[in-house]
């Protein structure tokens, strides 16, 4: 299976990052070669076996619902891009 | 006075020989003179390790040190210290000074060690040859000409050039054993959940893993013991009974099953790297070992099934790269989309957007069951052809790379290829088992080489016990650069 040009435009849209038309013809190069070299997975027969997603499958732990952090805002915050009255700024995204 | 081993530094720090301070500043002006060429350095605070340092001493003095007080180790640039820039060699987060300490960091600190900086990677640790740092690439120092390996040939590069008496790496798809073989240095990636991934920037969260790069098996062993503690701050950290990985250094090999998997033991091997394993495989037998022959049928499926995973976990974990509440954020941009897609646009290498494209495509609607569950069952299979071996044998003896170092530049227009070199680490992480790298040799143009001890899960102090016997009968990590 090949991916085209508009494949690459949408993966990239969704992956939010903005591509050249130059970048968007290369990597569509390179991508085609990395997924024919992962299509040798389709030949093995999997039907049956359960899928593993972390190495010791373990349930995740439970805490406690109470408070143990401090306010560390003025810390986290001051490697913010911009901050205002302990806000993030952002462009606006809701209308006046 | 500059020792060769950690466990040196510790011995003349005890017996007062050299003080902490003295130490740190021995290895700061070796890194003046040699970290220009090589590159290994990304970040130095003289201020903030002679303050350490100076710490260290105070501790020594009033006779509360432990067996590391004192002495010096650099980090990889991924984990995050604070009030140390930790950047994984990224433009994204080129100006980010941690506000908070990786819980790996802060067990060292408590035992008193002193930071040295902060060493070069690939990028977000992805990559194998240390070329897609935003900060240029490392140097190998037998060679300058050469790569050091990747993610952590930062490290590898500072302990191989003596500019470090260890250094910790972070292994996702062998991220400290390769580096460590092309740099003849010994590296070891603890099961997975043994060393707490908080505080360490996530590329792969099923597959990260931190682990101590040093001279040689002895000094992994102590430094695993002080960086090992359950972390309730990480929700994959398992729950276990603190070990002693020292303890198993002492034990002969006589008895000692190794497996010697079919699939790893071919034509693709260089001829330097068959004589190093044949050099190995003749040291174990002289000292008691038994071989035999196993299998690991998926090894070869290891490579696609890993980077649909890990590439998937990378898109969602880098996600958070927005440049909204730190790293980057672009100077030009209409609306909040465009925020985001320009900020990682400019914050991103190649190889990072590449994956995170891999990894959002392999998850997108209609794809997730032919790629990512597909390479989950795979992951799986892999798991289970080592529970296979591991019922023959005590540890498998395999190459760590199918070659010496390869040249700067060699692999950097062909991913697939880059790809491809990690045939022999990869499934190792699939099933999150133990594995370390010791050297092994050299090749015919004088690069180390390494091969791997892998294990079952939690048998670390088992790998470090036979690597140090080979250690204590050959004498391949004893040599240096010029």
């Amino acid at each position: 299976m090949a991916l085209s040009l508009q494949d690459v435009e949408k993966i990239a849209r969704l992956s939010r990052l903005h591509l050249t038309e130059e970048e968007k013809t290369q990597t569509l190069q390179e991508l085609n070669d990395i997924f024919s070299m992962v299509e040798k997975m389709q030949s093995v027969d999997t039907d049956g076996i359960e899928p593993m997603a972390h190495p010791h499958e373990a349930a995740l732990r439970l805490r406690a619902d109470e408070v143990t952090e401090t306010d560390c805002a003025a810390a986290y915050q001051a490697v913010a891009p911009e901050v205002r009255n302990r806000l993030y700024i952002v462009p606006q995204v809701i209308e006046e | 006075m500059t020792p060769y081993t950690l466990k040196q530094a510790a011995e003349l720090l005890q017996s007062k020989k050299i003080s902490a301070v003295e130490l740190a500043t021995e290895y700061l002006n070796a890194i003046d003179v040699r970290n220009p060429a090589i590159n290994g350095y990304i970040t130095l605070d003289k201020e903030l390790t002679l303050a350490e340092a100076q710490a260290a001493d105070e501790r020594i003095a009033q006779g509360n040190a432990s067996a590391l007080t004192g002495v010096p180790i650099a980090y990889k640039d991924i984990f995050c210290q604070q009030n140390w820039r930790s950047a994984c060699s990224s433009k994204m987060l080129d100006n980010f000074v941690s506000p908070y300490t990786a819980t790996v960091v802060q067990n060292l600190l408590n035992e008193g060690m002193v930071t040295l900086g902060r060493t070069n990677m690939d990028e977000f640790a992805m990559g194998s040859t240390n070329e897609t740092s935003f900060y240029g690439a490392t140097k190998n120092p037998w060679n300058l000409d050469n790569v050091p390996g990747g993610s952590s040939g930062g490290s590898a590069a500072v302990v191989a050039a003596r500019l470090a008496p260890a250094a910790l790496g972070s292994d996702t798809g062998g991220s400290i054993r390769q580096p460590a073989s092309h740099c003849g240095i010994t590296g070891i990636k603890p099961t997975y959940g043994t060393v707490s991934r908080f505080g360490m920037v996530a590329y792969a969260s099923s597959f990260d893993q931190a682990g101590p790069m040093a001279q040689t098996a002895e000094d992994c062993a102590l430094l695993l013991n002080a960086m090992a503690s359950f972390d309730p701050k990480d929700s994959t950290s398992l729950e276990r009974e603190q070990e002693d990985y020292t303890r198993d250094l002492n034990r002969p090999l006589t008895g000692l099953k190794i497996g010697l998997p079919k699939e790893y033991f071919g034509s693709g091997n260089s001829a330097d790297v068959q004589t190093a394993l044949q050099n190995t495989i003749n040291l174990l037998k002289a000292q008691g070992a038994e071989l035999v022959d196993v299998s690991l049928p998926q090894t070869e499926l290891s490579i696609p099934a890993y980077y649909v995973l890990a590439s998937a976990e990378a898109s969602t974990n880098l996600s958070r790269y927005d440049g909204v509440r730190y790293g980057h954020r672009a100077a030009q941009f209409g609306d909040l989309e465009e925020m985001y897609s320009n900020t990682r646009a400019e914050g991103f290498g190649s190889e990072v957007k590449r994956r995170i494209m891999i990894g959002t495509y392999v998850l997108s609607h209609g794809y997730y069951d032919a790629y990512y569950l597909k390479a989950q069952k795979l992951r799986r299979m892999v798991a289970n052809d080592f529970q296979t071996a591991f019922a023959q044998c005590d540890l498998i003896l395999a190459p760590t790379a199918p070659t010496a170092a390869p040249k700067l530049g060699e692999l950097n227009n062909d991913p697939v290829q880059a790809y491809l070199s990690d045939i022999y680490t990869i499934a190792v992480n699939l099933a999150g088992l133990p594995a370390l790298t010791l050297p092994a040799g050299f090749s015919a143009e004088k690069m180390p080489i390494g091969v791997q001890l892998i294990g079952n899960y939690f048998s670390e102090a088992k790998i470090l016990g036979a690597a140090h016997q080979i250690q204590q009968h050959s004498d391949w990590h004893t040599h240096a650069p010029e």
